[in-house]
This record gives structure tokens, sequence and C-alpha cells, in this order.
């Protein structure tokens, strides 16, 4: 279990994070979400040990995050960006070798086969042997998914985490379902996921739990069902929703109202105005 | 092309290139000979070799062609790593500045070894001017890699470029100063610092400069999985349980040794740190574990053979062998600029 308590972080005189608390188990999926700029990114590089910690407690398995060393940390838990630019033209199944790093890596053949069975898990074994460069930025999302993957499932630690940064950004819809697809699946090995999602209708459908960050301080955290309202979307997003219900979905609905801005109200139009001037 | 073949083949060139290294020159010395000279510390009666071939051989040209090889290979090692930490093919010690600031620091212990920085000269010794090279080297590396890190998105290509210029500019100036302050000695190694030249190398400068090459030839090989890492960016890496940090520290640190090195025996080389792992790269892709040793033999080879070339265009005088590099280089830096230019819109 990762235990984050009165987790505050500041950066050139502005606070960022502001006594954040909260807990991510094995096996569940944590949706983060939040308007820009509320501290999203820095809250998963800070938990995810990228970042030094300045105040507060994060522990991974009760272990002190501080006394683990950044390899260890590499067995623990992988991360998925939200994009992997390259300017060297490595191979697709290169760059997926390259996530058994903190393990050491094997003799070439032996990294190769295992790197085509990730890439197989995310659906792009076909794209093994094109040059990273050349692919299309979906294309790298998912390879780069196969490279986290190649690093959780190589680990042998009985605790395993995935952070994702809005790493479904750049795909279409049916990709960006894949990807949730397989990381909900990462859960039934024992695997607790902490992901940034812009998306509500993805974080509802696929979290179990969600947190929502207003301004670097956490707004609510609880289960799906019970923060995902309109009234959490009115004070973290300032935006109107409706909630729906679907017989098929067990997840709340969030969509827009036809006159979704809270903050600033348009102006109307006053013709009487123009008649004066 | 697989790994081996074209190490075999590099291997063949490197080996011819020893030979003819040595066999060529104003005193001709035949293979027989050679084959007589390289035997002569086994056990065997070998026939009498003439005394002056032997001098020639072992006094003269072997220290120069040993002292090519480890130019060569340490800086193109150098290249291939700093290319991989800025995660910019065109980075190359020679163009960002690095070998500049090594030869104004081993032209200011020149120059003033006497005076200002006497004391510098005292404490270091015969190693002051190794030791100056290597600092400039090291300044001149951090200060690049200070600006690359200011531009979003890290190390763009013309930042460094216009860094590079900036430093070669600024040392260009301070050396242009120190020339006022020389005496014609002093003018003339000055004319060597910023040329290059193997012509004068001795045991002694190969005593001196061989141990901290060695360094930096076991320790980039060492560094080639986390720069494979680092390639994905710092935070990647970081993620992949690698401290960032650390390497770029280490790297800095080999670069200015092998650079600080090189320069202080043999001057300004230029470009072999360019266009060496490209080369290699085209060849065998980007994957560092192969990239670093093969660039490493490839400098070798390309080394001593430039220099077989600065003692042969015009024979009997020689030309310095940073010109051959530059011949080389320059319009070989061009094309890939012009390639990276086009292939950019192609992508956008």
């Amino acid at each position: 279990m990762i235990n984050v308590a009165q987790l505050s972080l500041s950066k050139g005189g502005r606070r960022l994070l502001d006594s954040i608390s909260f807990q991510l188990t094995p096996g569940e999926v944590v949706a983060v979400i939040g308007a820009n700029g509320a501290g999203k990114s820095s809250l998963l590089k800070v938990v995810s040990g990228e970042w030094g910690l300045q105040e507060g407690e994060l522990s991974y398995d009760g272990e002190p995050v501080q006394a683990i060393c950044k390899q260890d940390l590499a067995k623990r838990r992988a991360v998925m960006p939200q994009a992997s630019p390259m300017s060297f033209p490595f191979k697709a199944w290169e760059v997926v070798a390259l996530g058994r790093t903190p393990f050491g890596l094997n003799r070439p053949a032996r990294e190769r086969k295992t790197a085509l069975e990730r890439l197989e898990l995310t659906g792009t074994a076909h794209l093994a042997e094109r040059h990273y460069t050349a692919l299309s930025g979906g294309e790298k999302q998912r390879v780069q998914l196969a490279r986290v993957l190649n690093q959780l499932l190589s680990s042998q630690a009985k605790h395993r985490y995935l952070f994702l940064d809005e790493c479904t950004a750049s795909l279409d819809p049916s990709h960006q379902h894949q990807v949730f697809q397989r990381v909900r699946a990462l859960t039934s090995e024992g695997i607790g996921v902490l992901a940034i999602v812009h998306d509500i209708h993805l974080a509802a459908q696929y979290a179990d739990r969600v947190l929502i960050l207003k301004e670097g301080a956490l707004l609510e955290a609880g289960a799906v069902r019970d923060c995902l309202t309109p009234q959490a979307m009115v004070e973290a997003f300032a935006l109107h929703t409706h909630r729906l219900s679907h017989p098929e979905a067990e997840w709340p609905l969030l969509v827009a109202r036809k006159n979704p801005l809270v903050a600033p109200q348009p102006v109307p139009f006053k013709s009487a105005d123009v008649a004066a001037g | 092309m697989t790994t081996r073949l074209f190490t075999a083949l590099i291997g063949l060139l490197l080996a011819v290139a020893l030979m003819t290294a040595l066999a060529f020159g104003p005193v001709p010395v035949s293979l027989r000979e050679l084959g007589i000279w390289s035997m002569h510390w086994s056990p065997m009666t070998l026939p009498e070799l003439p005394r002056h071939i032997a001098i020639v051989l072992g006094d003269i040209r072997l220290p120069r062609v040993m002292m090519g090889l480890m130019i060569g290979a340490s800086l193109a090692m150098a290249g291939a790593a700093i290319q991989g930490l800025f995660r910019n093919p065109l980075a190359d010690p020679g163009l960002i500045g690095v070998s500049n600031g090594a030869a104004l620091a081993a032209l200011a212990v020149i120059v003033l070894g006497n005076s200002i920085l006497a004391g510098f000269m005292a404490t270091f010794g015969f190693l002051a001017l190794p030791f100056a090279a290597f600092l400039g080297a090291l300044l001149v590396t951090w200060v690049i890699y200070s600006i690359a890190k200011l531009t979003p998105g890290g190390s763009q290509v013309t930042t460094l470029i216009l860094a590079g210029v900036a430093i070669t500019a600024f040392s260009g100036a301070v050396s242009g100063l120190l020339t006022y302050l020389a005496d014609d000695a002093e003018l003339r190694s000055f004319t060597f610092w910023s040329m290059g030249s193997l012509a004068s190398v001795t045991w002694r400068d190969l005593a001196i400069a061989a141990p901290w090459m060695s360094i930096s030839l076991i320790g980039f090989p060492l560094m080639a999985g986390a720069l494979n890492v680092m390639l994905m960016g710092e935070s990647v890496a970081d993620h992949l349980g690698i401290n960032p940090d650390r390497i770029r520290r280490r790297v800095f640190v080999l670069t200015a040794l092998a650079v600080g090195a090189g320069v202080s025996v043999a001057g300004m080389i230029g470009f072999v740190g360019l266009v060496v792992p490209h080369l290699v790269r085209l060849a065998l892709g980007p994957d560092h574990r192969a990239l670093i040793p093969l660039s490493g033999l490839v400098g070798a080879a390309l080394l001593v053979w430039a220099d077989i070339l600065a003692r042969l265009l015009v024979a009997p005088a020689e030309l310095p062998i940073g010109i051959i590099t530059a011949l080389l280089g320059g319009p070989f830096f061009l094309y890939l600029l012009m390639r990276q230019t086009t292939e950019g819109i192609q992508h956008d």
C-alpha cells in the first residue's frame, strides 16, 4: 500500500500541493481528476518518487520513500508519461526492452522475445520492427505502455504500482478504452494504479475511486459514485453538468449542460444599449 | 549490417591503417622489416634490424600511432556519449566548444605559466597542461549543458550550435589576447593547438595523456545502458531507476578527460566525435551498447588514416591533422544539417 499523509509541495514560492492525504492499495484503480494547474502532475511526480519529498509522509508498503533507492523503487513502480519523444531511431521492440533496465538486461534474443510478448499485450506486435521515431503519436503511446508493462511484469515485488500521467490524451477513443482495459486487467495481478485522467467518462468507467484536486488541495476523495457529482464538477471545473444513468452503466454519466460555464458568464447582448449608444 | 561483420570490417581497416602508418614516411620501412621489428620482443632469433629503422619505428612512429588510436577512440566515444546525453545527433565536443575550452586553458598555461599562473604550474608540475585542459573542457561542457537545459524541450539544435559559436568566438578572442603576450615559440605552439597535430608526440606525452584517456575509454562503454534509457528523457530514466544527475556528471567528467587529455598532447582535432558515431549509428542503430565501443574502434581507425594523409599529402612537409578531419567533417556536418532540416519538415 502507498500511504500519502499531509503531503505538501512548494516550488518557486508557489504552493503546488497542500496537505494531501490518501492511500493506494494494490488491486485498485484510483483516478486523479482536476482542472489544469490543479496539481495533478506535481502530485504524481512526488508520489512516484521522481521529485523529492518536501513536506509530509510518503511510504511504499510501510517503507518511507526516502529509504528506497532509485533502482529498488523502479522495481516496485512504473510510470507511463504523457508523451515520450525520442530523436534516435530505436526499433519499437528495443524501446520496450529498455523497460527491463532495473532488472539488468539479458541476452538480446531473450530481451527481444519478452519485448514481443509485451507488445502483444498492447496490440502493437505488428510494430515491433518499425522505427519508434516513425510511429504515430498513438502508436508511440501504446509502445510505451508495453515498455511500462515490461518493467512492471518483470518485477518479483509483492506489491507493484503503476502511475499514468494523462497517457491516453493522444489516443483515439477505442485505443483509450483498450489501454484502460489493459490497465484494469493489471489489478487482478495485485497492481495498484494511480491515473491522472482528463476524460471524466474514462475515470468513471474504469476507476474504483477518484481523487479530485483543486488548487493543490484535495477537494473530494472516495468511490466514483459518491464523488463524481454535478456539485463536484462545479467546484472542481466550474462546469454545470447533468448526471445521467444508463441501465448498462453502473457508473455515473456526467454530461455538460447547454450553458455549462459557471463563470465568467457571457455578457447578455442588449439591443437597447446599441440603440442608445 | 550485423555487429559482427561491421566489427570485422573496421578491425581490418584498423590493422591496415596501423601497418601503413608504421611503414610509410620519410624513412622507408619494408613490410619485412616491420615484421621483424614487431617480433623483436619474442624469444625467436631474428635477423638484425638497421638501428635507425628500429629508432624510427619504436621512438617516432609507434608513439604517434598509439596516440592517434587513443585520441581517435576517446573523441569518438565522447561524441557518441554527448550525443546521447543531449539527445541530439548533432552534438559534438568540438562543435559545442569543449575542445576550444580545453585549448584555451592549455594556451593560458603556456603563455601565463611563468606569470599569473605560476602557482598553478608549481602545484601540478608537468601535469599542469593536461589538468588545465581538463578543467577548461569540463567548464565548457557544464556551461553548454546549463544553457541547453534552459530551453523548453531539452536540447534544441540551434541553442547548442549557437552556444558553441559563442564559446568558440569568445575563446578565440581570449586566445587572440594571449597571443599578444606570447613570444615566438609560444606563438608556434598556439598554431599547433588550434589546428591539431600528432607530429611531435613522444612516449612522454603518451605516458602523461594515456592514463586519463584510458579512464574514458573504459568509462564510456560502462555508461551505455544508462545512456539508452536517457534517450527517452530524464524523467523516464528516473522512472527506470537511473539517476540522471549522476549519469550527466559522469559523462561530463569522462568527456572532459577524453577531450582535455587529447587536446593537451595533440591540440584541437575536430569532427571525429560528430562523424564517427553518426556512421556507426547508420550501420548498426542507436543502441549505445554497440555504438560506444564500435565508435571507439572506428574513431581510432579514422584518426590513424587521417594522420597517414596528413603525413603523405604534402610530403616531406606535414599538414596538421585537424585540417584533414575538418576537411572531411565540415561538409559532412552541412549534409547532416540539411538532412535534419528536410526530415523535420516531412515529419511536421
